[in-house]
């Protein structure tokens, strides 16, 4: 993987990224485990990279970093051509709104005593924007663009379908206006149909609001359909990377054609809608 | 052939705090025939997970079997005395939850927690425990067996502790497995792995299987008939290769088309909008006159809100629940 592009053109460039977590066993035994290793790729701008992997390959772990999460061990993140690994904790903290998350379970990420409201206002909050009329406007203008209708902006997280959770979850990560949204399993909790519902809605959000997506999958059905690259992680690298179509349709990783022997044949051929 | 179990006009309902009742299960029927895969498909909020609590007795306190048989063996389950009960389940009907980190209890090595259920149902020697618990290990796990015995479950992977449920599950030779989302939390190459040991399993042990899932793609291949669930109602219940390639109900149809295209020919379909359900599954607690699907549904008739659809023949053994194919 050639770092041949300008820098200027693309949003996020990362750099030979590695990341160490040593533990202390029991009997003082020193356990290291090398959870990312020499992880390089980049995303342009209103594009989807999708990162595939099984459960343990480190994506998750890459996820954090780039959020600003965890400090990797060594190597760069780039990010609007600023290396935010080089900025110390305090400047972090106007890097993070720009790169938001949302995770697999809405029911775990959400506090479920918060109305919609507030959960989509906090994080205004927490940045110490807006005043709290003004927060309440971006709050319902955000539940009204994800869906929800402006009658539940009152009800409690808990009172909410999953479906409807998921979307509560992408308005809060909308709130701070930020340029890439990290998708950490975000469909995968979802029920088939409610799953479709939400990729839709990620499609509209990132045509409207030109939203880069870091979509984080171990469905590779779906990161096919949603995004524009693909990288396969495994063990902490990222074994094969490339447009979708060309790593779904001629996958050059042996890790790669396995996992995709894997999705489970889709049922039945697709009848033609009218 | 007479079926093993025979469920029918099964009424469960959830009563709230404030005495709000809601109807899970409306009305169902259905027979698992011996040595048979009935996978059951639905979304959340169909009732699939209170059909497997409802048929091992083992609702919450707050739900209640209104009406129904479900006549397992000769016997209906619904009015069996506790002794039967105790008998049966583990005994000739094996039930393997969702989330295998929570089955299993924490402190108690693996070996233990089988035994134990062998004990409950079988008088054995104490050596003959440990030979047939190292055996039903040695059906579930390729190897390693005596170390895996040994074992607390937190020292094991996700897919090992479903094997040992597995285990657990087939110890005391039942006749049916009823399995609620036993690969939901695992990982694709692990959901393979599981599924095919169930392959195994049920061949070696003549087993009828009700799996229950949300996911059309694990019964692809997989389940000898499908039953599709929506709103504690059956939708449409036929053979798997027909439900799943021929959908014949609104709902399975429209289910089955919001998933992403396989891998082959996707290129056209490439970031556009998938086919989505529009709304949300109905609340269960304000009764429906007519088709529970009608505010969702295509295809939808003014008779659709008049009055519920009954089952309808399609074809032979194919049964679907809509106006379309007649009333």
């Amino acid at each position: 993987m050639g770092l041949s592009h300008k820098n200027t053109e693309r949003l996020l460039i990362v750099e030979n990224l590695e990341k160490l977590y040593a533990s202390r066993g029991m009997l003082g035994a020193k356990k290291e485990v090398l959870a990312l290793q020499g992880v390089s790729f980049s995303i342009c701008p209103k594009s989807t990279l999708a990162l595939v992997g099984e459960s343990g390959s480190g994506k998750s772990t890459l996820a954090f970093c780039l959020a600003c999460l965890e400090r990797p061990t060594s190597g760069r993140i780039i990010f609007q051509g600023e290396e935010i690994t080089a900025l110390d904790d305090n400047q972090q903290r106007s890097v993070r709104p720009q790169i938001q998350l949302v995770f697999q379970d809405p029911a775990r990420s959400l506090n479920p005593r918060f109305s919609a409201l507030e959960l989509v206002g906090e994080p205004l909050v927490v940045q110490g924007r807006l005043n709290k009329r003004k927060r309440e406007e971006r709050a319902r203008a955000l539940l009204t663009q994800v869906g929800l209708p402006q009658e539940k902006a009152l009800q409690r997280a808990e009172e909410f379908s999953g479906g409807q959770r998921q979307r509560l979850a992408i308005a809060r990560a909308l709130a701070l206006e930020p340029k890439l949204l990290i998708l950490d399993e975000a469909l995968s909790a979802l029920d088939c149909s409610v799953q479709a519902q939400i990729a839709n809605l990620l499609l509209e959000l990132q045509s409207s609001l030109g939203l880069t997506y870091l979509f984080i999958t171990h469905d590779f059905a779906m990161a096919g359909h949603l995004a524009d690259e693909i990288a396969v992680m495994e063990r902490g690298r990222v074994v094969e990377l490339g447009a979708a179509d060309r790593v779904l349709c001629e996958p050059e990783h042996e890790i790669t054609r396995r996992l995709i022997n894997r999705i489970p044949q889709r049922p039945g051929k697709r009848k033609s809608t009218a | 052939m007479t079926p093993l179990l025979q469920v029918q006009d099964l009424h469960v309902a959830y009563i709230s705090r404030a005495g709000q009742k809601s109807s899970a299960l409306a009305g169902l029927s259905f027979e698992v025939l011996p040595g048979e895969t009935l996978g059951v498909l639905g979304e959340s909020g169909s009732g699939k997970s209170t059909l497997a609590a409802a048929l091992l007795r083992l609702l919450p306190g707050n739900g209640i079997i209104e009406k129904g048989i479900a006549l397992f063996e000769g016997q209906d389950l619904l009015q069996a005395e506790p002794r039967t009960l105790q008998r049966l389940r583990g005994g000739r009907i094996a039930v393997i939850f969702q989330e295998p980190s929570l089955a299993l209890h924490p402190t108690i090595r693996i070996g233990e927690q089988i035994r134990d259920v062998l004990a409950a149902h079988e008088s054995l020697s104490r050596r003959a425990l440990r030979q047939k618990t190292l055996r039903l290990l040695a059906d579930v796990f390729p190897a390693d067996t005596a170390r895996i015995a040994e074992s607390y479950s937190h020292q094991l992977s996700g897919g090992q502790q479903q094997r040992v449920l597995i285990a657990q599950a087939i110890a005391c030779g039942p006749s049916l497995v009823v399995a609620d989302e036993p690969t939901a939390s695992l990982d694709p190459s692990t959901q393979q792995e599981i599924l095919t040991l169930f392959r195994k399993l049920r061949e070696k042990f003549h087993l009828s299987l009700l799996l229950i899932t949300h996911n059309p793609a694990v019964l692809a291949g997989f389940a000898d008939r499908i039953l599709v669930m929506y709103a504690g109602k059956v939708a449409e219940i036929g053979p798997a290769e027909k439900v799943l390639a021929s959908p014949q109900h609104p709902y399975t149809r429209a289910l089955l088309q919001s998933m992403p295209g396989r891998v082959e020919g996707h290129a056209n379909h490439h970031k556009s909008k998938l086919a989505v359900i529009p709304g949300e599954t109905p609340s269960l607690e304000v009764p429906a006159k007519g088709c529970r699907f009608e505010p969702r549904c295509a295809d939808r008739m003014e008779l659709c809100t008049k009055r519920e659809p009954a089952a309808v023949d399609v074809s032979e053994s194919h049964a679907v629940s809509c106006f379309k194919y007649g009333e």
